[in-house]
């Protein structure tokens, strides 16, 4: 029963990431009927950039933008960039390496794949591979190819629930960030302007342009959107597993895609209940069974899935028309 | 002249040949290294070919391909290590007991690729555009999963005692069979099914295509020549590690036949041996090379989609698809009045609210 619930709980904090990230590849497929590719290298940058910003700018920038945390106090300062534990760091680094990446994103929205807009799906899927090759291949240039650890940006506890189960203060912390950023997807889907524009564009994009909206930049913002939730993806994942290295976008990327078919592509609730799923499916085979097939167990589903509903759990389909 | 005369002659005359080259490879008149790469290049070939069949001239996107090619040289070697090399000892050791080897080698090599072509297929192909694409890779991924954790063919450690076969013959030989074989299929009624499949899926079924047989046919016959391909490969270096199967492969065989040109047999030849000697050439660059690779793709993507030497027409299609299924995504009033009919491509699970569009 311990067991039961500690790898319950290990198995929702790796969904929600998985989620973060597939709510990227579903927001893109909805408007653009393109899987993006390049997401899953996306997260991966998120996740350096939250390396190098928690190394160099860390404890200086949380200072500069007047936040104090238990701890970051003047060491911030005079230690050079040595970076002071605590909440307020975290969260500070999250946030700029989403900004980065948001704007990542956008860069390459606007040149790589609005200009083969214009052209067939199969060429802006290709197109997208080749993002996420340059993204893979330029991180190992200029990141390095061998693997970083992530600083510890607060202290990590293990919170005993009850007997024999545990959850770790990382683990908390990544489910209050995600749930957080969850709900502010949410709002902005369905409660702001852009919002709706957004939905308008996934439901008919030419039909939305006669509508007066700016679709180009709709769907930037889309790119910005996923972008910012799969980088602070990568700054917690990195929280909960210090380890990062610039090829670990390519299985992550791939599963989160997985989530976002299991939940039905294109809807946004069902990313997040595909992630969760698969998060728990892999934490379970790997404390039931073995780890050793652990990559396996999501294409599998993903197979299932696709044979049985190919629409996803959530998802509607779509018929097609002559 | 009959046709099968005319025929004939020219295999024997491209057999003459082919072996009058390999006297010239096997006698050290030529630097080895610039046969090394020539030999890869002709696995090359044999791995964009077949990958053309059924991403080119079918119009299915597979990217699974490494993974059938790793079927076909694990089961090979496994032939060639564990009855092969006995087989061939058994038959005195000479040229005819190897030539006899090596025949079973890559014809085990292409029936196992095929099969699993067919398991991957039969399900998957029922499925279309970038689905298809996720399912092939998914199942990439699960071979080299497998491939890690069997002891029997060396799991994670690569399997290694293979015995080592570097012919121009044999590798030319497969190579110039898969062309030939391609061509033909192209240039036949099948093919002339798979093109209509490639150009439009619903037209093609509405004229009594059996779209989906003949959408596994390609597959498992593009598997089992990958499968091929992966036999010359595990014979080649004499070890396999299932590292050199990952989907990054799959990609490179997928980026010959784009910068080739999809749907074009000598655009893949030509893609095939770019991309293999280009790396043996930016060597001094080894780092950079993938980034070089990966820009140039979407490169070429903006300024030529087609490919150097492709056709617009398999991009033609997936455009058609996009604007069919963006009319029935909208599926509100604005699309039904031009569309008065409406198809169910997936009739076992009609939309709701699908009625009142017809």
């Amino acid at each position: 029963m311990s067991t039961f619930v500690q790898q319950l709980i290990n198995g929702i904090s790796l969904g929600a990431i998985y989620s973060l990230i597939a709510l990227g590849y579903t927001m893109v497929y909805g408007v653009l009927k393109l899987i993006n590719f390049a997401h899953g290298d996306v997260y991966m940058v998120g996740a350096f950039m939250g390396f190098y910003l928690a190394n160099g700018l860390g404890a200086r920038g949380a200072q500069m933008l007047g936040l104090s945390g238990d701890g970051l106090v003047a060491r911030g300062l005079l230690g050079g960039g040595a970076m002071q534990p605590s909440l307020i760091t975290a969260l500070v680094v999250m946030l700029l390496a989403m900004a980065i990446c948001a704007a990542i994103g956008v860069i390459i929205e606007r040149l790589a794949y609005r200009p083969v807009r214009k052209y067939s799906r199969l060429t802006a899927l290709i197109t997208a591979i080749g993002v996420s090759l340059l993204l893979e291949n330029g991180g190992q240039v200029v990141f390095g190819a061998e693997p970083k650890f992530f600083p510890e940006l607060f202290t990590k506890r293990n919170i005993n629930l009850f007997e024999g189960a545990s959850i770790n203060s990382a683990d908390v912390v990544v489910l209050v960030i995600a749930l957080v950023l969850m709900i502010a997807l949410q709002l902005i889907v369905y409660r702001t302007k852009t919002g709706r524009a957004m939905r308008a564009v996934s439901f008919n994009l030419q039909s939305a342009k006669l509508m007066g909206i700016n679709t180009d930049r709709i769907i930037a913002f889309t790119f910005a959107l996923g972008s910012a939730l799969a980088a602070a993806a990568g700054v917690l994942v990195a929280i909960r597993i210090p380890r990062i290295d610039p090829l670990m976008g390519i299985i992550v990327g791939l599963k989160a895609f997985i989530a976002a078919v299991l939940g039905g592509i294109g809807n946004i609730p069902g990313a997040v209940l595909g992630g969760l799923l698969i998060g728990i499916t892999e934490t379970m085979v790997v404390g039931y069974l073995s780890a050793t097939y652990k990559d396996a167990v999501a294409f599998g589903i993903l197979i299932l899935i696709l044979l049985f509903r190919p629409s996803g759990l959530l998802g509607t389909v779509a018929q097609e028309k002559v | 002249m009959p046709r099968y005369l005319r025929n004939l002659i020219i295999a024997l005359i491209v057999i003459a040949v082919l072996i009058g080259l390999d006297f010239v490879f096997q006698g050290r008149m030529l630097n080895p290294y610039f046969v090394r790469v020539l030999m890869l290049s002709g696995i090359a070939i044999t791995l964009a070919v077949s990958l053309n069949l059924i991403n080119g001239f079918t119009g299915q996107f597979s990217i699974g391909h490494a993974g059938f090619m790793a079927v076909g040289a694990y089961s090979s070697a496994y032939f060639s290590v564990n009855y092969g090399m006995n087989l061939a000892n058994a038959l005195g050791g000479g040229k005819v007991g190897w030539v006899i080897a090596l025949t079973l080698a890559t014809l085990i090599g292409a029936f196992f690729a095929g099969l699993a072509g067919l398991v991957v297929g039969v399900p998957s192909l029922r499925l279309r555009g970038d689905y298809l694409a996720i399912v092939t890779l998914g199942f990439g991924q699960i071979i080299v999963v497998f491939l890690n954790n069997i002891d029997a063919i060396g799991g994670a450690r690569g399997y290694s005692g293979i015995p080592i076969v570097k012919s121009f013959f044999w590798i030319f030989l497969v190579a110039i069979l898969t062309i030939v074989i391609v061509y033909n299929i192209v240039n036949s009624a099948f093919g002339r099914a798979l093109i209509s499949i490639r150009d439009d899926e619903l037209a093609a079924e509405a004229m009594g295509v059996n779209t989906t047989r003949y959408k596994v046919m390609a597959f498992v016959i593009s598997s089992a020549m990958a499968g091929a391909g992966g036999v010359l490969l595990a014979h080649f270096d004499g070890y396999l590690n299932p590292k050199s199967f990952e989907f990054i492969k799959s990609f490179e065989i997928l980026i010959m036949i784009i910068l080739g040109g999809l749907g074009s047999i000598v655009g893949s030849v030509l893609g095939a041996i770019v991309l293999t000697v280009l790396p043996e050439a930016l060597r001094g660059f080894a780092e950079y090379r993938m980034v070089i690779y990966s820009l140039l793709l979407i490169i070429l993507m903006i300024v030529r989609p087609q490919g150097l030497l492709g056709s617009a027409a398999p991009l033609k299609a997936w455009r058609k698809r996009a604007k069919r299924l963006a009319e029935s995504a909208g599926g509100g009033p604005a699309a039904a009045p031009t569309n008065p009919s409406t198809v169910a491509t997936q009739p076992e699970r009609p939309a709701p609210g699908g009625e009142n569009l017809q």
